[in-house]
């Protein structure tokens, strides 16, 4: 079975210029979200207490509300996390031994009858920890980037290096953008989810590159241009194929995988799609680019 | 590569069962004793988010640690400075690290510091001051006295937890230092939370003190408080109303005993009222003060501390000796329990406070674990499907490589007792999808040649070679990012990290080497002419 046809010559090179103008809006959108919209940070950047409850039956945001500012907790957000199931969670956390959590799982207690709830799970970031681990992170991610960066231009040229990180880092932009547009939850595990995007949106890159590489060395003599444009359609059936698989998977864990995950999994399904559409669409046009302005000596 | 086909399927097939045996425990629950003994046993540990349990992370306040040793030397300071007959005005901390000595004229000033400096090596004099009639120094704790000091309360404060824990009875504990003054404390299968960090939390210090009746309590709590004495609270409990009062005492400050000299504590019940209480022992050394004391305050109170709130204060009716002693108070049995625990143990030498907590209730945990494992067969069918009818036979092959690939991470897990998470397990499902990859590179490449015309045998050859080396780009790339995962991450992102870098190189295994050795089965041993790709 075949999907793609050989001799596939679709030109890519041709339509990239609106490509990289919509990727431009885009990536602008998501920006001007950053900073309009922010982001709704977990606990674990911005410290706080969380408590997931089950209940026996439905209970109503508001009586929970009620029963918490009883306890002096008043700046609580309740939401919907599964049947009957909630997630509380308030910015304060006490270094208390007697925390937070237990003092909420006390006063539901005896608000809504013992027995009438089960604590599920329990998060307490201190301030103190919670500053470390936005530190850590952003870390993380920025010196990935630069990793990633040094191996690639140690096996290619700097130039494909550069076209490479561009397209991680839009990825990583959108990615970022829609939790932000759309308010979801950024946790660190959703910065998790961001590592492994730039680590699968880099891999499309390589194999594109690889391509390029293969065939440069075989037409030394080509317009770099043609050779982009043919490499691509060559490894079409591959990257296709391969984002197919990775989707496939993902779009299982993001409807099977239950409540905990469905947010990460959310971020890798937005990242698979995106970190295909960069490889062709923005590291591609990058190295052109480049080549405008910056003619790579022929190897003969 | 090695050129022998059996030679390479020799070594395929070997790897795969080390993985498996590695495997066995965690799937065959009851294994027969000469297995023990031989065999490795240890299943894939599971994550806290997958069984249940608490982690916490403790911050030990060394500072107080140095405070409180402060305050012993200048106590002691003052008794030295008194029998040395060395004239002092006042002799009290300020701040948190540092005290003033005042004395009345130069000369006493200079005795003084002689003093300090050949019997308290360990003080400092950071300033002396001369103003009106006003001679002072300002003493400190030398620097390298303070990290010991400091580097000494962690030691003990891990120990006193990981007793504390042991007592409690929690399997498989952990409790590691981290930095210079936090704690990790991992409690697996933990189900009363809120108890075993109270037990944990719980500075457990044991003071008994005098209560002061020469003088007034009313007029101390007006603010006048006598030289050398101190207010400390209590706790009743309405036995009717069940309401809980403080109620103040007015206690000498010295610290007659404390809880270094118990040698053991345990729960008793009162025959009277059947309520709980605590019987405590002391050491003989003990024994002998808390004999000395009862002796010489009869028809006093006195009054025994915990973590600065009045427990009791009984009046001592005669001299006691043998050094038994009870706490009571209106305890139940958990709580009786637990303070017996934290006695025994020993107090904790700074309060601790918890800078990180995440607990997973028991039955969350079930959920996730089985929500993960039908994620992974319900994507790996999937997949296997695709890549069965994209690629016909070939496709089989890669099933089969991707199965392996699978027993050889999970058997690595067991092997290295890598935890598994359930941010792991979304990141085997990754790694099914990812792996695949691996195999299309090949197939593609296998394709394009034999459109070229080339012969099954040299498309094979020439389709592995030349995606061999984008593999390996891509693969490394992969765990260049992987790398980053792992040093960033905390437990469950650790647990992906983890799983996404053995995911891979076993990926590389199987989808190059063990994929290629049927290949080459079928092409050198069988001879088929046609590929079915």
């Amino acid at each position: 079975m075949e999907i793609i046809k050989p001799g596939i010559n679709i030109d890519f090179v041709g339509k990239m210029k609106w490509m990289v103008i919509f990727s431009l809006v885009l990536t602008l959108l998501c920006i001007i979200s950053f900073f309009v919209r922010g982001f709704y940070y977990g606990i674990d950047f911005a410290g706080g207490t969380l408590v997931q409850i089950k209940f026996q039956k439905e209970i109503s945001a508001d009586n929970i509300r009620k029963a918490l500012t009883t306890v002096g907790i008043t700046d609580s957000i309740i939401q919907p996390f599964g049947p009957n199931e909630v997630v509380v969670r308030t910015a304060e956390s006490t270094s208390d031994i007697k925390g937070l959590s237990d003092k909420i799982g006390e006063v539901l207690n005896a608000a809504l009858g013992k027995g009438s709830l089960q604590v599920q799970r329990v998060e307490v970031v201190g301030p103190k920890v919670g500053k470390d681990l936005t530190r850590k992170a952003f870390l993380a991610v920025i010196l990935s980037w630069i990793g990633m960066l040094i191996y690639i231009t140690l096996r290619f040229e700097f130039r494909f290096a550069v076209g490479g990180i561009v397209g991680v880092i839009h990825d990583v932009i959108v990615v970022s953008g829609i939790f932000s547009l759309f308010h979801i939850e950024f946790t660190l595990t959703i910065v998790a989810a961001l590592l492994t995007i730039i680590g699968y949106s880099i891999h499309d890159s390589i194999v594109l590159f690889d391509r390029v590489r293969e065939n440069t060395r075989k037409n030394p003599r080509k317009d770099i241009r043609t050779l982009v444009n043919e490499s691509i359609n060559q490894t079409l059936s591959r990257t296709i194929l391969t984002s197919f698989t990775v989707f496939l998977v993902v779009a299982v864990l993001y409807i099977f995988g239950g409540a905990v995950i469905h947010d990460f999994a959310f971020a890798l399904l937005a990242g698979v799609i995106f970190g295909t559409y960069s490889s062709v669409f923005i590291a591609s046009p990058v190295v052109l680019a480049w080549e405008d302005y910056r003619p790579a000596k022929r190897k003969k | 590569m090695f050129k022998s086909v059996r030679l390479r399927a020799a070594i395929a097939i070997a790897v795969t069962i080390v993985a498996v045996v590695f495997l066995i425990p965690s799937f065959i629950p009851d294994l027969p004793d000469a297995w023990k003994k031989y065999m490795p046993i240890g299943k894939i540990p599971l994550g806290l988010d997958l069984q249940g349990g608490t982690h916490l992370v403790l911050e030990v306040q060394t500072d107080k640690a140095v405070e409180s040793t402060l305050e012993r030397m200048t106590g002691n300071l003052k008794e030295s400075l008194m029998n040395s007959k060395i004239r002092f005005r006042k002799l009290e901390r300020i701040g948190g690290m540092a005290a003033v000595l005042e004395t009345p004229d130069n000369a006493s000033r200079d005795v003084a510091d002689k003093h300090i400096r050949d019997q308290y090596p360990d003080l400092e004099v950071i300033s002396s001051e001369a103003s009106e009639g006003r001679e002072s120094l300002t003493l400190r704790i030398k620097d390298k006295r303070v990290r010991e000091i400091k580097k000494l309360a962690m030691e003990q404060s891990l120990e006193t937890i990981r007793n504390r824990v042991d007592q409690f009875g929690i399997t498989e504990p952990e409790i590691i230092p981290e930095g210079e003054d936090r704690i990790v404390i991992q409690l697996p299968g933990i189900k009363d939370t809120e108890r075993a960090k109270s037990l944990i939390g719980k500075t457990a210090m044991l003071e008994f003190k005098l209560v002061d009746d020469d003088h007034n309590l009313d007029d101390a709590l007006r603010g006048n408080v006598p030289e050398g004495d101190v207010i400390a609270y209590g706790n009743t409990i309405d036995k009717e109303t069940g309401r809980k009062t403080s109620v103040p005492y007015l206690l000498k400050d010295k610290t007659l005993l404390t809880g270094e000299s118990l040698e053991s504590a345990k729960v008793a019940i009162s025959d009277r009222f059947g309520q709980p209480y605590v019987s405590i022992k002391f050491n003989p050394q003990g024994a002998q003060d808390f004999e000395r004391i009862t002796g010489d305050n009869v028809k006093r109170r006195l009054a025994i501390v915990l973590d600065g709130i009045v427990h009791s204060a009984p009046v001592i009716q005669e001299r006691i000796s043998g050094g038994n002693a009870q706490i009571t108070g209106s305890f139940t049995m958990d709580e009786a329990r637990d303070l017996a625990i934290v006695l025994r143990a020993g107090a904790l030498p700074a309060p601790v406070t918890i800078l990180e907590e995440r607990t997973v209730g028991p039955s969350l945990g079930k959920d996730s674990i089985e929500k993960g494992i039908w994620s992974a067969i319900i994507g790996g069918v999937l997949v296997a499907l695709f890549m069965v009818v994209y690629y016909n036979l070939s496709g089989i092959v890669a099933n089969l490589a991707l199965i392996l690939n699978m027993i050889i991470l999970l058997g690595v897990l067991a092997a290295f007792k890598a935890t598994l998470t359930l941010p792991g397990i979304a990141g085997i499902v990754l790694i099914i999808g990812m792996s695949v990859d691996a195999n299309v590179l090949i197939f593609e490449r296998i394709r394009e040649e034999l459109r070229s015309g080339k012969t099954p045998r040299a498309a094979i050859e020439t389709g592995y070679s030349r995606a061999f080396l984008t593999i390996l780009d891509t693969n490394v790339n992969a765990l260049i990012a992987s790398l980053f995962l792992f040093s960033f991450g905390t437990g469950p992102v650790k647990g992906f990290a983890v799983t996404l870098s053995v995911g891979i190189v076993a990926s590389l295994f199987t989808a190059v080497f063990v994929t290629r050795i049927i290949f080459d089965y079928f092409v050198l041993q069988r001879k088929i002419t046609r590929v079915s790709v």
